[in-house]
């Protein structure tokens, strides 16, 4: 389906090089030139996020400055039948920013300001451009936080964090993105805007604003958004178990669990990633560990040295060759900076990457780990296991050389095992990366026909006509309107 | 690179085969393709969104604890279990969920009405505790909604949809529940005269904060040394002797947190009772919320919902969320 829109939209953009475009002008008009980009380069830039998905094509490029901007955008692309994707700053694994067919999209990276903090309601409305991490940073003089810490959270928007409903090692403690989110303002696909949730503590009607987190850009483009502030523990206790093998750092995640305990953190780092970890960012992790896990605690100091008492003793029961415990904050940023910049580590290796993200009952994480590692050796690809291991939230990172001839097509048909072998655990399809391109094809591995219609009804009531970010999440069957035949109706329609 | 599978039969993966046990499938029948039908729980929050249809069929769902497995901190239950039931079961493992426990009050009731216990500061809402749900809609089949782990973004969140909705949606059958362990210690306290957003402001163990203008109340919740610890501190902001809970009024008024925390008299005609739930924002008063007005787009967006979930309106008729 992906490659018929690509050529229709080439065959779109051609016709119109010839003249100029009335859609961009409408633009132009309504943002003023420096707000549309639409040469060959932006269209380019916007074209893929950091997904290995690469057949992308982008229409106009709009960068808009204001909700009445959003507005005007989403009104101009109707009135030409044209599809609208927002876009964050790209830093999504499945395709979710990638447009197909040629569609407007609108980058809101420049709407990124902290609009007020409330201290009164522990919230803080901001725009959905501003980057995670800063949002942290601004409130942190308050002694309050933004609790859902992706490892991208660098780079990564408020906005692309509401649509993913994304995660992060604290997550396991705290909640995702949603858990953290009061209301959110959204610009429907008719341009109208609505103000899902509230400060309230029950607003009223259905939880649409619980519905729209993780729509992935599907069901309207978020405006403004309410986060949730998080007091910052005044305890926090950082460990690093280190391990002959993977199986018994896993066995580990459970024992904790079983135990009564949910520490702030627990992350699993297998062998490979130990080594190009420690080569990239010197973080202190044996090198001769079959695995590690970082795990954290936070909460009043009594409790979190109970829980930190706790967490050693279990470790060692499970085969922990050794236990530290962070001694101060500088010792603990060079835990957590081996852990955040795992990614980075692992670009060191193989000029490509695919990042995979599936999860399981903590239970089954020794035993499907084990069965990745046999998929990768049987596809002859490396994979390196750095992960959410507290929720049981998978990250195989097959690192690869697209270069080498079939290496594309072994690395994928890895990924589908791997999404085999999580879902026959009674796993899920994803714990934090979405739907997207990537695995809108193995949704119906997971759900029944009934269940992705439900997911289509959803969607269809917050855009009847389907013209935000299309072709994704959705098998095309139970797609709204089933874009095939829009197409058919107006040719340019998505192109 | 070019994602895309041979894609396999409709269905037929491992998760979305998942067995639908004979008393879903029971349910389901029960609730058919067709007339209306409203389901009864507990009937203990009746008076939440309007009166039902009288003529609606009353249908009840499956009750019994299907899994519950400790060490992933999840339970498999089916809907018509009332949530003392279901805690009884829990306890046995230090464990329990964020639902609140009323008399008689059912799993589904609880999801339906959405309500959160009044410890939901520490416990967190209702809503984040549906990992997945299996409920029955509009033409009779057997509809999944979520994932059986405790971390999921497979797709849209019909979750979500489902909790607060009064089976208006769809009618819950079976629920995966997220537990939470049970703390060490809770005590609840109370200091006549204390200023609750000081308490909101300084305790690091309260699973819950009451105030009723005049008393502030406190779930002390945790490791016993930081409960010490925390009344200790708290012992700053007023005389925080040990003491039950407020009786709750009946009405619950829905605010945000800071007006919850300088709610008065006056709103409430001026001799009203009320209780506050400090750094959350319900608000239990001797009398009934006046009407909240829902914006013109978040209406609209609302009756778009009921619309394609259950067009001929069969679902619970006459409530509204
Ligand atoms: C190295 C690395 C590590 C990562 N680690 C994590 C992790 O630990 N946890 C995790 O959850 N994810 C992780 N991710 C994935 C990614 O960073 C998150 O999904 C992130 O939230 C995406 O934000 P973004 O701003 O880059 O969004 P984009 O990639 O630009 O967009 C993502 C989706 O959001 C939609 N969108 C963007 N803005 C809006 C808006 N304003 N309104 C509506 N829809 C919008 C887009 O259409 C798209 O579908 C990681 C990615 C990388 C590259």
């Amino acid at each position: 389906m992906t490659g018929l829109l690509s050529r229709a939209a080439g065959r779109v953009a051609g016709r119109r090089r010839s003249r100029p475009d009335p859609l961009v002008a409408d633009l132009v008009a309504a943002l003023g030139p420096d707000r549309v980009q639409a040469d060959a380069a932006a269209r380019y830039l916007a074209s893929r996020d950091a997904s290995i998905f690469s057949e992308g094509t982008a229409g106009p490029v709009c960068f808009p400055a204001s909700t009445e901007q959003v507005q005007a955008c989403m009104r101009i692309a109707a009135r030409h039948h044209r599809a609208v994707v927002p876009r964050g700053a790209g830093t999504g694994l499945s395709g979710g920013a990638a447009p197909l067919g040629s569609p407007v999209v609108l980058s809101m990276t420049g709407m990124n300001s902290v609009l007020e903090v409330d201290l009164d309601n522990r919230v803080a409305w901001v725009q959905p451009g501003l980057v995670n991490l800063e949002l942290s940073r601004r409130v942190a003089a308050h002694g309050l936080h933004f609790a859902p810490d992706p490892s991208s959270q660098q780079a990564c928007t408020i906005g692309g964090n509401v649509a993913n409903n994304s995660g992060g090692p604290h997550c396991l403690a705290y909640g995702v993105t949603s858990a953290h989110v009061a209301a959110v303002e959204v610009v429907l696909s008719d341009g109208e805007v609505v103000v899902l949730g509230g400060l309230e503590a029950e607003p009223g009607g259905y939880d649409l604003r619980g519905a729209f987190i993780g729509s992935e850009g599907l069901c309207g483009i978020a405006t403004a958004v309410a986060v949730r502030l998080t007091p910052n523990p005044p305890a926090v206790k950082t460990m690093l178990a280190a391990y002959p093998d993977a199986a018994s750092a896993a066995a580990t995640v459970g024992a904790v669990i079983a135990d009564g305990m949910v520490p702030a953190a627990i992350e699993l780092m297998d062998a490979r990633a130990v080594a190009v970890i420690e080569e990239f960012a010197r973080a202190g992790y044996p090198r001769d560990a079959g695995a590690v896990l970082l795990i954290e605690v936070d909460g009043m100091d009594g409790g979190a040295a109970i829980q930190a008492d706790r967490v050693v003793a279990i470790a060692s029961a499970n085969g922990a060759a050794s236990v530290r415990v962070a001694a101060d904050e500088a010792e603990r940023a060079r835990l957590w900076k081996g852990r955040k910049n795992a990614f980075g580590a692992v670009a060191n290796l193989e000029p490509d990457y695919y990042l995979h993200d599936t999860v399981v009952p903590r239970s089954k994480l020794a035993e499907v780990i084990e069965a990745v590692g046999e998929i990768a050796d049987r596809h002859g690809v490396s994979v390196i296991n750095v992960f959410h291991a507290g929720d049981g939230n998978l990250h195989p990172i097959l690192a690869y050389d697209s270069r080498i001839e079939g290496m594309t097509e072994r690395v994928a048909a890895a990924g589908e095992e791997i999404i085999e072998v999580s879902l026959a655990a009674g796993g899920a399809l994803s714990g934090e990366h979405g739907i997207g391109v990537e695995k809108r094809d193995h949704m119906d591995k997971m759900f029944s026909p009934a269940d992705l219609d439900h997911q289509n009804r959803l969607r269809q009531a917050f855009d009847p006509h389907c013209r935000m970010n299309p072709g994704k999440v959705l098998p095309s069957p139970h797609s709204c309107a089933d874009i095939a035949s829009l197409k058919a109706a107006d040719g340019a329609l998505w192109g | 690179m070019e994602l895309t599978a041979p894609r396999a039969a409709p269905g037929a993966g491992p998760g979305a085969a998942a067995a639908v046990d004979e008393a879903l499938a029971e349910f389901a029948a029960e609730v058919g393709p067709s007339g209306p039908v409203c389901v009864r729980g507990g009937g203990t929050r009746w008076c939440q969104g309007g009166p039902g249809d009288p003529e609606a069929r009353v249908v009840a769902a499956p009750a019994g604890v299907i899994d519950f497995e400790p060490a992933e901190m999840t339970v498999r239950v089916r809907a018509g279990t009332t949530v003392a039931d279901l805690h009884q079961t829990l306890a046995a493992a230090g464990q329990r969920t964020a639902l609140p426990v009323r008399p008689s009050g059912t799993v589904g009731g609880a999801l339906a009405v959405g309500e959160s216990s009044p410890a939901r500061l520490g416990l967190g809402p209702v809503r984040d505790a549906l990992l997945q749900a299996r409920y029955v809609d509009a033409e009779g089949r057997v509809v999944t909604a979520g994932a059986p782990t405790v971390k999921n973004v497979s797709g849209f969140d019909l979750c979500k949809l489902l909790v607060g909705s009064l089976g208006t949606i769809g009618l819950i059958g079976e629920a995966l529940l997220r537990t939470r362990p049970i703390p060490q210690t809770e005590r609840w306290v109370r200091a006549a005269g204390a200023d609750p957003k000081s308490v909101l402001g300084q305790s690091r163990t309260a699973a819950s904060i009451l105030w009723d203008g005049s008393a502030v109340w406190v779930l002390a919740s945790g490791y016993e040394v930081d409960v010490e610890a925390d009344l200790g501190e708290l012992a700053g902001l007023g005389d925080f002797e040990p003491a039950d809970p407020p009786e709750l009024p009946p009405h619950r008024w829905s605010c945000s947190p800071a007006s919850a925390a300088s709610f008065g008299p006056e709103r409430l005609g001026g001799d009203g009772r009320f209780v506050a739930e400090i750094g959350v924002g319900v608000v239990h008063a001797d009398r009934p919320q006046p009407p909240r007005q829902m914006s013109p787009g978040a209406a609209r967006l609302n009756d778009q919902i009921k619309a394609r979930f259950d067009p001929t309106g069969r679902l619970n008729p006459g409530r509204r969320p």
